[in-house]
């Protein structure tokens, strides 16, 4: 199998194709929208179409390199993949091409490939089974500067919540490209929560969480930032979130983590597929 | 309105553009970022540019055999230029901004002086902007300043589409909204309160 080639042509394709599941999402949007808003949407899903054709970049932001890995406890070609991630990204940079985004904070000097310290990001998840499962996620700066942590007393319950995400949301106004997906993390300590908003983006949208509570609070979130008539790039309407997705874990009794990912409309996402037998599934 | 202008832009023109109308700018467009609107304002314009378009914008340019490619041009923050967008108007007289986010009281006041207009180009639609760019007619200041910050003048074709969210009126769909959502606002916060 070669590993690295099929790993940065599914960078590429984060890059230049949008996720049928967004495309959808943005489509609806713009059929119960008007005036400014429903432009903004016309121009957004025209910039889509070019950039599929002419396989461009969505964006000229292209991102910071993300990557979840599920990997199976029996999974055999861990070694390979390691070994494979940054040098897709690599890969990815020159053939797309993507905008080199990686700078060092103390120098200020920029590799050039989309690499360096601790990037790309990886997230390593340990699973049952013996195949692999690489979720990547290219995420914009502009949108990243808008995600927040809260770490809110407990008394205030899941109200406190709510009134936290949209206060935040509605506060960033146009800044990150609305319509945005919104992950919220809940509990787990601060550094996890943040971590459980983020992956909640890797959830296709349309699709609810599983726990009829959750699913519930996600509904409630999109219903009420959607009435703060923000609207697509802020310029006013009914679309402010494409989506709210929520994901939580236990917390400590003391605290109550709170974790807001922020994703502009070009929620880019790839997923490649690793089985056993090192087959390649690119979807 | 829906139309579309053609540069050099007149005074006329461009006062007769309302907040909320959505134009498309054909003819030259030049950009400008941080840097290069300071060295403007120090040495003064390198090409004339009254009745032009200014883009905020750092776009990913290629070279390609006998001149350059523009890849992606989308717009950048136009809040950072509040800086320098009011001293910007009044000597340069470029009449139409295209930028995202839109800018502060001192470029309203601004464009009213003038008569011009600042316009919302659409976040992230980097390959919608570069489609529209028919051509790199020249590039100042790259040495000194690198991609991002140089000026590049650019020939565009019914670039759009732009949503004129501040006038020379003195209307701002940006401060209109924040009034609408402060309202709105004050009604989500009772709704949660009240709920489970």
């Amino acid at each position: 199998m070669n590993l690295t080639q099929e790993l940065g042509r599914a960078i590429g394709n984060a890059a230049t194709i949008l996720p049928p599941d967004v495309v959808r999402s943005l489509e609806a949007a713009r059929d119960r929208e008007e005036g400014p808003a429903r432009v903004q949407l016309e121009a957004i899903l025209e910039n889509v179409h070019i950039a599929r054709g002419g396989r461009v970049p969505i964006c000229q932001d292209t991102g910071t390199i993300t990557f979840f890995v599920k990997a199976g406890t029996k999974f055999r070609h861990l070694d390979a993949l390691v070994r494979a991630l940054p040098e897709a990204a690599r890969t990815a940079t020159k053939d797309v091409p993507l905008r080199p985004n990686t700078v060092h904070p103390f120098t200020g000097k920029n590799p050039g490939d989309n690499t360096g310290r601790s990037i790309p990001a990886i997230t390593w998840e340990m699973v049952e089974g013996d195949g692999a499962e690489v979720h990547i996620l290219p995420k914009g700066g502009g949108s990243e500067n808008c995600c927040a942590l809260k770490m809110l007393p407990p008394g205030v319950g899941l109200k406190g919540v709510k009134e936290a995400v949209v206060e935040h949301v509605v506060s960033c106004g146009g800044l990150p490209c609305p319509p945005t997906v919104i992950g919220v993390g809940i509990g787990g300590g601060a550094d996890l929560s943040l971590k459980l908003g983020k992956k909640a983006l890797l959830r296709p949208l349309g699709e609810r969480h599983p726990e009829p509570e959750v699913a519930a609070l996600e509904a409630e979130l999109e219903e009420l930032i959607n009435a703060s008539g923000v609207g697509p790039m802020g310029l006013g309407g009914k679309t402010t979130v494409l989506a709210v997705h929520a994901e939580y874990a236990h917390r400590h009794p003391a605290s109550l983590p709170l974790g807001i990912v922020v994703q502009c409309w070009a929620h880019r996402r790839a997923t490649v597929r690793i089985r056993a037998d090192g087959k390649l599934e690119v979807a | 309105m829906n139309r579309v202008l053609t540069t050099p832009v007149s005074e006329k023109d461009a006062r007769a553009l309302k907040a909320g109308d959505v134009i498309y700018v054909s003819g030259t467009m030049f950009t400008a970022r941080d840097e290069a609107h300071k060295m403007m304002l120090e040495r003064g314009s390198p090409l004339p540019v009254e009745g032009l378009a200014l883009f905020h914008c750092g776009p990913v340019a290629q070279e390609a055999g006998t001149g350059w490619e523009i890849l992606a041009a989308g717009p950048t923050t136009s809040a950072r230029m509040e800086l320098f967008e009011a001293e910007f108007l009044r000597k340069f007289r470029t009449r139409i901004i295209v930028g995202k986010g839109g800018m502060g009281e001192k470029t309203l006041a601004a464009l009213g002086e003038v008569g011009a207009v600042y316009t919302h180009f659409t976040g992230g639609a980097g390959a919608l902007a570069a489609k529209a760019v028919k051509r790199v007619a020249a590039v100042h200041w790259l040495e000194e300043l690198g991609m991002p910050e140089a000026i590049w003048v650019m020939e565009v074709e019914r670039f759009g589409p732009l949503v004129v969210a501040m006038d020379s009126h003195g209307q701002s769909l940006y401060k209109d909204l924040s009034v609408t959502v402060g309202k709105n606002m004050e009604a989500i916060r009772a709704r949660i309160k009240g709920g489970n």
